[in-house]
């Protein structure tokens, strides 16, 4: 099958400053695609590109068969962008932000009316259909903003960040409208620079890093790959806890030593705290958890998530 | 429940329907407080030809046009004000709102995440700038026509006249409004503005300025936009008045490809 988004090599620079230095990447229909990566590292920009609201300075990109610089108006249409940054019409209602948006479609007024009905039923907002957007809070705005993007039943929705700077319960109500909007046979794009949200939505992910991609894979893929099937997280009362780090050498696969503690990437949890104590250590806090994205990234990037 | 599942093509070609979907997101807007505004814009012109054309017309007497009909000074001031207002209609609109609405609101962003094209929102913007003037421009020839000032077939003639001022300026307004920067760039344009009204051959002839400087006022937008209304308006119309034509048409053509070329890069980085 074909993908609906295909790079090759695609670069975007801004002047001296190279963004994304070559990526390739490969979008399936159905399935939720993830960027994941800290802040700077060429998710927006790739999102931008793929949005058709950016050309790209070098590299092959198409999406849904066509290039998105000839053919942007065409790819557009059939494209919902959930942007980083709400840019909601504050001179309109609730409501009026979904029909006027529909009309920027070419969508006719009254089918526009009624999807915006159905839409603010969807994202739970159809109490406040008349009311300005400036006093919704911020998860009613990205819900919003969510609707709007899907007000022209578009192949792709493109969400960048869409749950940054959400309280938890506005989080989790935007992800299972996302589930659910997986579930009906919607392909996501999405970048986050959440572990949490790529293991909820992700089917397939990148890893950007610098504006070049370090790893592809399943959430669990890359878990498998690059992490343990454990990791124990100690914590010693100490200035420094790379002393420590020293004295637990050959315990784990792996030590990493973190400014207020120390990973042990381990097979067997329980064993590893075991063998800790055997040589005499005493953590204050000892932590057996499963492995998770967040020890993928660390181990690819080197480096704690920059927020 | 909506069926994303099977997606439908939206076929939607063509830049008219797009351009006038911008337009159309500009009327859902019209709230009760837009008609002060819209009163506002309409009454000034007219207070200036009450006060300058009859009030200070009644100490100036008549006027010579160069063509040596002589008119009265209400009859030479009031089409220079029915220019003036197509200006300031249209100017109000393509600078300060469609600046506010381009950086402040990001109005445009979420836009251009459609198939709608730099250059469509800025024709869509302008010609809601025209509704706007067009407006003014009615009114204001209903009052010429009642006061005497101009005969009905020659208020008909001018309306489309003003209807390519407006269309001219917007076009020229949208153009600077992607050039400059900031809110306080804001008092230049309007200090530009004030002196075309005044030295644009509005409330005297061009031969009351020195000869050395008659040029400068002759390749001004406005001057061109009186000189070809007042032309109509006296029933004084000649070839220049094609060059008047030519020239706000060049303005357009140059005002909107420059606007359009400037918000895609500022939009679409």
């Amino acid at each position: 099958m074909p993908s609906l988004i295909h790079a090759r090599g695609l670069i975007k620079r801004f002047g001296d400053f190279t963004a994304v230095d070559g990526i390739d990447v490969d979008v399936r229909r159905g399935e939720a695609f993830g960027f994941l990566g800290p802040n700077g590292a060429g998710k927006s920009s790739t999102m931008r590109m793929i949005g058709c609201v950016s050309p790209p300075t070098g590299g092959v990109l198409e999406i849904l068969g066509l290039d998105p610089v000839r053919d942007g108006p065409r790819i557009r249409a059939k494209l919902g962008v959930c942007p980083q940054l709400d840019n909601l019409d504050i001179e309109l209602t609730v409501r009026e932000n979904l029909t006027t948006y529909a009309r920027f479609f070419g969508i006719p007024r009254k089918v526009a009316r009624r999807r915006a009905d159905e839409l603010l039923d969807f994202v739970q907002l159809a109490e406040r259909a008349g009311s300005k957007v400036e006093p919704l809070s911020g998860g009613m705005k990205r819900r919003l903003t969510i609707a709007r993007a899907l007000v022209n039943e578009p192949e792709i929705v493109l969400l960048d960040e869409p749950t940054t700077g959400l309280d938890p319960q506005a989080r989790h109500l935007v992800w299972e409208r996302l589930f659910r909007l997986k579930q009906q046979g919607v392909t996501l794009v999405l970048t986050t620079h959440y572990m949490d949200e790529a293991e909820q939505l992700c089917d397939r992910l990148v890893v950007m890093d610098g504006g070049r991609i370090v790893a592809t894979g399943s959430p669990r893929e890359l878990i498998t790959r690059y992490s343990t099937r454990e990791v124990v997280e100690l914590r010693f009362n100490a200035e420094s806890q790379q002393p420590y780090a020293d004295k637990l050498d050959g315990v784990g696969e792996r030590v990493e030593v973190l400014p207020d503690r120390v990973l042990l990437y381990v097979h067997d949890g329980d064993e590893a705290t075991a063998e800790v104590h055997r040589r005499s250590l005493s953590p204050a806090s000892v932590l057996v958890r499963r492995s998770s994205l967040e020890d993928v990234f660390l181990h690819l990037t080197g480096r704690t998530l920059v927020d | 429940m909506v069926t994303f599942v099977l997606p439908r093509l939206v076929s939607f070609e063509g830049m008219g329907r797009r351009s006038a979907s911008v337009t159309e997101r500009n009327l859902a807007t019209l709230r009760s407080a837009y008609w002060i505004v819209m009163v506002s814009g309409f009454l000034e012109p007219v207070l200036y030809l009450f006060s300058i054309g009859i009030g200070v017309g009644g100490l100036v007497g008549d006027i010579a046009l160069p063509g040596g009909e002589v008119v009265g000074y209400a009859e030479f001031v009031a089409p220079a004000m029915l220019a003036a207002s197509a200006m300031t209609g249209a100017l109000s609109e393509t600078t300060f709102n469609f600046f506010g609405k381009m950086k402040f609101m990001r109005l445009y962003e979420g836009i251009l995440a459609t198939p709608v094209r730099p250059i469509e929102i800025a024709l869509g913007e302008l010609a809601w700038a025209m509704v706007r003037g067009v407006l003014y421009s009615a009114a204001f020839l209903v009052i010429m026509v009642l006061l005497d000032l101009t005969t009905w077939p020659r208020a008909l003639a001018m309306f489309p006249a003003t209807i390519l001022v407006g269309f001219a300026f917007g076009g020229l307004g949208m153009a600077v409004s992607t050039l400059i920067r900031s809110w306080q760039d804001f008092d230049l344009i309007a200090a530009g503005q004030f002196a075309l009204f005044l030295f644009s051959g509005t409330f005297v002839p061009l031969t009351a300025y020195p000869e050395a400087l008659r040029w400068l006022v002759e390749i001004t937008p406005l001057y061109r936009s009186v000189h070809l209304i007042r032309g109509l308006s006296t029933g004084t119309t000649g070839w220049a008045q094609l060059i008047d034509v030519a020239y706000l048409l060049i303005l357009l053509a140059a005002g909107l490809a420059v606007a359009g070329r400037r918000m895609t890069r500022l939009l679409c980085k």
